[in-house]
């Protein structure tokens, strides 16, 4: 890799910020969460094969509030990731590059995942009874 | 075509290892075969929480469930595999630390899933 000191062309700051260029990154940044999260499933799993005792003090880990808190992270990067991921599919079929569509269907993964992560968390707790 | 290359290069012998285009297209299978497997999987989650180790059990046991549950492991490995092996590829720039984060994820990927597999097929066959 040349490090010459080479005058670079413009980059990610000179222009403006925008739903296109958040939904793209966030993409990358929930995918990355989610490779943590598919170690916390390794690990839950693990616990669910070795026994009743250890699967319970795993558990009670994920019935923590921090273990909450990481798990509502977790979900709402599932759904983001979900949802721009449907995105890209369909800019791969050359689709959603017109610009107002684009900046739309963008926007419209935040609204997606937002609530698909609500959803789940009230019918989780609707099922487990405490709502 | 003439070949431009100099001796240096051809001895070298970088450059494209002409399999990005399986790549991308294994990235998108994988991303397409997710969508199904993740409504599975959260819905799934969603109607037993909060159950006990018996319970989680006996889903887990039922043909239908540890079948789906494999799949889903696979194909979400290996679409992270692809996943990750991209960051790495733009964010890491010193060749040495490029190869060893290279190893690095592709052991990690085939630990997580030999762990999960194997724990499923574990409470399957009643371990």
């Amino acid at each position: 890799m040349a490090k010459a000191n080479r005058p670079l062309s413009p980059h990610l700051q000179v222009y403006r910020w925008g739903a296109h260029m958040a939904v793209s990154i966030i993409h990358r940044a929930t995918g990355s969460a989610l490779a943590f999260g598919a170690i916390l499933l390794t690990w839950w799993l693990v616990a669910m094969a070795t026994g009743h005792e250890y699967f319970s003090t795993v558990q009670d880990y994920a019935g923590s509030w921090i273990g909450r808190l990481v798990l509502f992270g977790i979900t709402f990067s599932l759904m983001q990731h979900l949802a721009s991921g449907i995105r890209h599919l369909f800019m791969d079929m050359g689709r959603l590059y017109d610009l107002k569509i684009n900046t739309l269907s963008a926007k419209s993964t935040f609204v997606f995942s937002v609530v698909a992560t609500i959803g789940i968390w009230y019918a989780a707790y609707k099922v487990m009874g405490v709502i | 075509m003439t070949d431009m290359k100099t001796p240096i290069a051809k001895v070298r012998g970088l450059g494209s290892a002409k399999d990005g285009t399986h790549h991308w297209l294994s990235h998108r299978v994988t991303a397409i075969a997710n969508i199904p497997l993740v409504v599975f999987f959260v819905v799934s989650f969603v109607g037993n929480a909060g159950k006990g180790h018996a319970e989680w059990v006996a889903w887990l046991k039922q043909p239908v469930v540890s079948v789906l549950m494999i799949l889903f492991i696979a194909n979400m490995v290996y679409h992270m595999r692809l996943g990750l092996q991209v960051l790495i590829e733009d964010y890491v720039y010193d060749p040495g630390t490029k190869f060893a984060s290279m190893i690095a994820l592709t052991f990690s990927c085939v630990l997580i899933a030999a762990l999960s597999i194997f724990s499923i097929l574990r409470i399957a066959f009643g371990g």
